[in-house]
């Protein structure tokens, strides 16, 4: 028994290189989810960024029909990748509204002309305001918001090809 | 050469982590009037992780996210917010992690109680020296 007990700090020792070793060959990066999925989405109103769309303001989303919320901007690589999976669920129905972060009229113009517009309300958001109010922490991020404002799902990272039927099917459990 | 080039390439190339062509927010880099305000914003800062440079605090990132956040817990504060309620207002929305203050909560306490319990185990092992000592 006192032969084992002497082992006893090696032993914890043992296991603190272990989970030492184990923290070290983790990612450092972690993913950080908004908490409010499942929540009420925040109160907000943005301004146009661009003419030809309106402003978005929360009631937007609270109309009866989910609608998909993608944060994006014309400086970020991902969101030009993504952009042809956003046309692809505007063709099949969905209606997408946007939050663009920390940008410019005319590099928003530049970037919907350039990258296909799947859009129907854009709100400028210069000082990432509403973007920390959703608790999202980059571009691209989209919300899927069901007709009564919930926030039901968030995509972190681009919209690749094969995240497609997941964001439909995400989509159609808000209705 | 080859270091000459590779430098140069260095210097040129963009950064992969594009950062947008707008000016910080006007309060990510100017302190609050108010030298008490300020200071309490200050160990705010120092607090809130900078979620898209992870391992800096607020306080010490350059990131543009890293500047919006500064300009929030000081517009925040200069309205007259506690520190404690613009962590809240974080936490809330982040979870716990974009504090670096800790909560006492059933998944934390192990942290908080593992040093009283590592100093009684040693203790414990250590009892029996003690006592042929003073014998």
């Amino acid at each position: 028994m006192k032969r084992l007990i002497l082992w006893l700090p090696l032993g914890l020792f043992a296991v603190f290189l272990l989970a030492v070793a184990f923290g070290l060959s983790r990612s450092p990066e972690t993913v950080v989810r908004s908490q409010l999925i499942g929540k009420p989405l925040p109160d907000f109103a943005l301004e146009a960024i661009v003419p030809n769309h309106p402003g978005l303001s929360s009631a937007d989303l609270k109309r009866g029909q989910p609608r998909l919320l993608n944060v994006f901007a014309s400086w970020c690589g991902p969101c030009a990748t993504e952009s042809p999976q956003l046309l692809e669920l505007k063709r099949r129905g969905i209606p997408i509204d946007a939050i663009a972060i920390r940008d410019r009229p005319q590099d928003v113009a530049a970037f919907l002309g350039r990258y296909g517009d799947p859009f129907e309300r854009i709100g400028s958001d210069p000082n990432l305001q509403v973007q920390m109010a959703f608790g999202s922490s980059g571009v691209p991020e989209t919300f899927i918001v069901d007709g009564k404002g919930i926030i039901r799902h968030q995509h972190i990272g681009e919209i690749r090809p094969e995240h497609v039927a997941e964001i439909v099917k995400a989509y159609e459990a808000a209705r | 050469m080859r270091l000459i080039i590779a430098s140069a390439a260095l210097v040129l190339a963009s950064p992969a982590l594009a950062q947008s062509a707008l000016p910080p927010a006007e309060y990510a880099y100017k302190q609050l009037e108010d030298p008490r305000q300020e200071a309490e914003a200050k160990a705010l800062m120092e607090t809130l992780r900078c979620l898209v440079c992870q391992g800096q605090s607020i306080a010490d990132s350059d990131a543009d996210m890293a500047g919006d956040m500064r300009a929030l817990v000081r517009e925040r504060i200069r309205a007259g917010e506690k520190p404690e309620e613009v962590r809240r207002w974080l936490v809330q929305r982040y979870g716990a992690w974009v504090s670096y203050s800790p909560p006492v909560e059933p998944l934390t306490w192990p942290l908080w109680a593992a040093p009283v319990v590592l100093l009684g185990l040693g203790l414990w092992l250590a009892r029996g020296r003690f006592r042929r000592r003073a014998g």
